[in-house]
């Protein structure tokens, strides 16, 4: 059978992950030192993992409301409130994903007609573009710079937008940049966005992990912005839950019902055991999620440190567990970098354009690896570039 | 454990100051000095490996003591208690509230030692109204160390 001829043309059409085929080849070595993980090096804390044990042990192993149990919707709303310092009703504005990456999906599929264009900024996480594609939408891409610590500037996102514009994405702390947006830059994303009436998905998977002195600003708490924002979060990466697959979106209730119903056909709720371990995080995880972001804090300070001593120009990014050094002085592709690098060194490393074009001429580095594996990563690194 | 420095150095005690300066992104003079006052002033009392002493073979015999005590004028338990906490065979020991006063670990090579120390050291004592020991069975956690080999990390290698 023909095959190619029986899948659809959107799906076809979606080519294959950059990260999958660097996966391939980092998987069939030994001995190799991974900083190409988007995840944390944390199991997840113990008290968590002990909910989810007691909820298996009591039995709660049915289906819970599509929307999300209440009490977890109750928890996420009051923890919503305090970070975020924006009010979301448990009843009606929040729908428990499995992980953002299906609020993405769902919100996508939600909003946009076919042919209407959602805007995102690159270097970004790799989900976004085929996501938007596969929602029939079409992606508009606002490359982000390192003159501009790979913030988004408004200007340039004022250019992207046109008449066919219905949805901005944005994802700050950045995966792969670690960026941080600045509040006064964040502010005129804001104005143009009510302006031009886009809806915004703001993707702030990583926002616990910033270690600046600011505190994280979501763009929800703008003015006008409430109203056009589809705020998403979850529970993977700061309080180190990624293999439990649990997001949520917070937004008004006509956007939270019309994802709700892509998601209760296609999903019906999320799992009922991660659902007990997420009430858990976010009614007692604070302490072990607070040591976790200064070890996360201290690491980077320590392969920022490292990587600028070596000769490879990094800024020190205010977000989430990666670096993203520029390696463009070298004179080659950041492909051939990465590849270099793991056939000569055995350290695995993300060749920046897995991200987006934009990314082209960085790495991106993950720091979620313990001290020791990082120490020994920096000290190959710097024996790799001494033979460039 | 608030200060960043002493709290890598409970884990990571075996760091040269070099290596813990670099961990914290901290100046290497300013480790060594802070160290050195540490160490002068008494916060750090000493650095100690945490050994699983049945795969090292030398599995001792440790016992949890609780000891109940007179309390004088003056001084309350702390004299008796300091006098107790000297002898080399008490591990550590301490001042507790509920059924009892003190809780006095021991390690001895055997139940002889344990017992011999019990029996003619600690009951023998002005002051000590009456002891009653716990022996030691197994070990599953100990300053914050499980006794277990953790499963080999589960992390794929590449992942978005």
């Amino acid at each position: 059978m023909d095959y190619s001829k029986k899948i659809s043309k959107q799906v076809a059409g979606i080519p294959r992950s950059g990260i999958r085929d660097f996966f391939e080849l980092v998987q069939g070595r030994d001995d190799v030192i991974s900083l190409g993980v988007g995840e944390p090096d944390f199991a997840t804390p113990w008290h968590i993992r002990e909910a989810a044990i007691y909820s298996l042990e009591k039995g709660f192993t049915s289906y819970t409301s599509n929307l999300g149990l209440l009490s977890l919707r109750k928890a996420i709303s009051r923890y919503v409130d305090d970070f975020f310092k924006v009010n979301y009703s448990a009843d009606s504005e929040i729908l428990v994903t499995v992980g953002v990456s299906e609020a993405i999906d769902l919100a996508l599929r939600a909003l946009i007609n076919p042919g209407e264009e959602v805007v995102f900024h690159t270097p970004c996480y790799v989900s976004y573009l085929p996501s938007i594609a596969l929602a029939y939408g079409v992606p508009v891409e606002v490359p982000t710079k390192k003159e501009d610590n790979f913030a988004l500037r408004a200007d340039m996102l004022e250019a992207a937008i046109t008449p066919q514009t219905r949805v901005l994405m944005l994802n700050f702390p950045t995966n792969p940049t670690g960026a941080v947006m600045p509040v006064d830059e964040l502010e005129k994303i804001a104005q143009l966005c009510v302006k031009n009436d886009l809806i915004v998905l703001s993707d702030e998977i990583y926002c616990e992990l910033c270690y600046g002195e600011d505190e994280h600003v979501s763009i929800a708490t703008m003015p006008g912005m409430r109203e056009r924002t589809i705020l998403l979060h979850g529970f993977s990466k700061a309080f180190a839950m990624t293999g439990f697959r649990l997001g949520y979106a917070c937004a008004p209730a006509p956007l939270i019902e019309a994802m709700m119903k892509i998601h209760q056909y296609a999903m019906l709720c999320a799992p009922m055991t991660s659902q007990a371990a997420a009430l858990e995080a976010l009614e007692n995880g604070e302490a072990a999620m607070l040591e976790m972001r200064e070890s996360y804090h201290q690491r980077r300070d320590f392969v920022v440190g490292r990587l600028n001593d070596i000769g490879i120009e990094c800024h020190s990014p205010g977000g989430a567990f990666y670096v993203f050094p520029d390696i463009r002085k070298f004179g080659i592709s950041s492909q051939e970098f990465a590849m270099r690098l793991l056939e000569a060194e055995d350290v695995a490393a993300v060749p920046g354009d897995a991200f987006g074009q934009a990314g082209e001429g960085f790495l991106r580095c993950c720091y979620a690896t313990s001290l020791d594996e990082l120490k020994t990563a920096m000290d190959r690194i710097e024996r790799f570039v001494a033979t460039l | 454990m608030k200060d960043p420095l002493l709290k890598l150095l409970k884990s990571k005690a075996r760091f040269s100051n070099t290596e813990l300066a670099e961990a914290l992104s901290l100046q290497v003079d300013a480790v060594n000095d802070q160290i050195s006052q540490w160490e002068g002033d008494g916060t750090i009392l000493g650095y100690q490996a945490v050994i699983d002493d049945e795969k090292a073979g030398e599995m001792g015999v440790a016992a949890f003591i609780e000891v109940k005590l007179t309390p004088e004028r003056g001084g309350g338990f702390d004299r008796l208690a300091m006098r107790i906490a000297r002898f080399d065979q008490v591990s550590s020991c301490y001042l507790t509230s509920g059924g009892y006063d003190l809780m006095v670990v021991v390690e001895g090579q055997g139940l002889r030692d344990v017992a011999q120390f019990v029996s003619e050291k600690l009951s023998t004592l002005d002051g000590v109204l009456s002891t009653a020991t716990h022996f030691r069975l197994k070990a599953y956690k100990e300053n914050g160390f499980i006794f277990e080999t953790e499963e080999p990390e589960g992390r794929l290698p590449v992942t978005p």
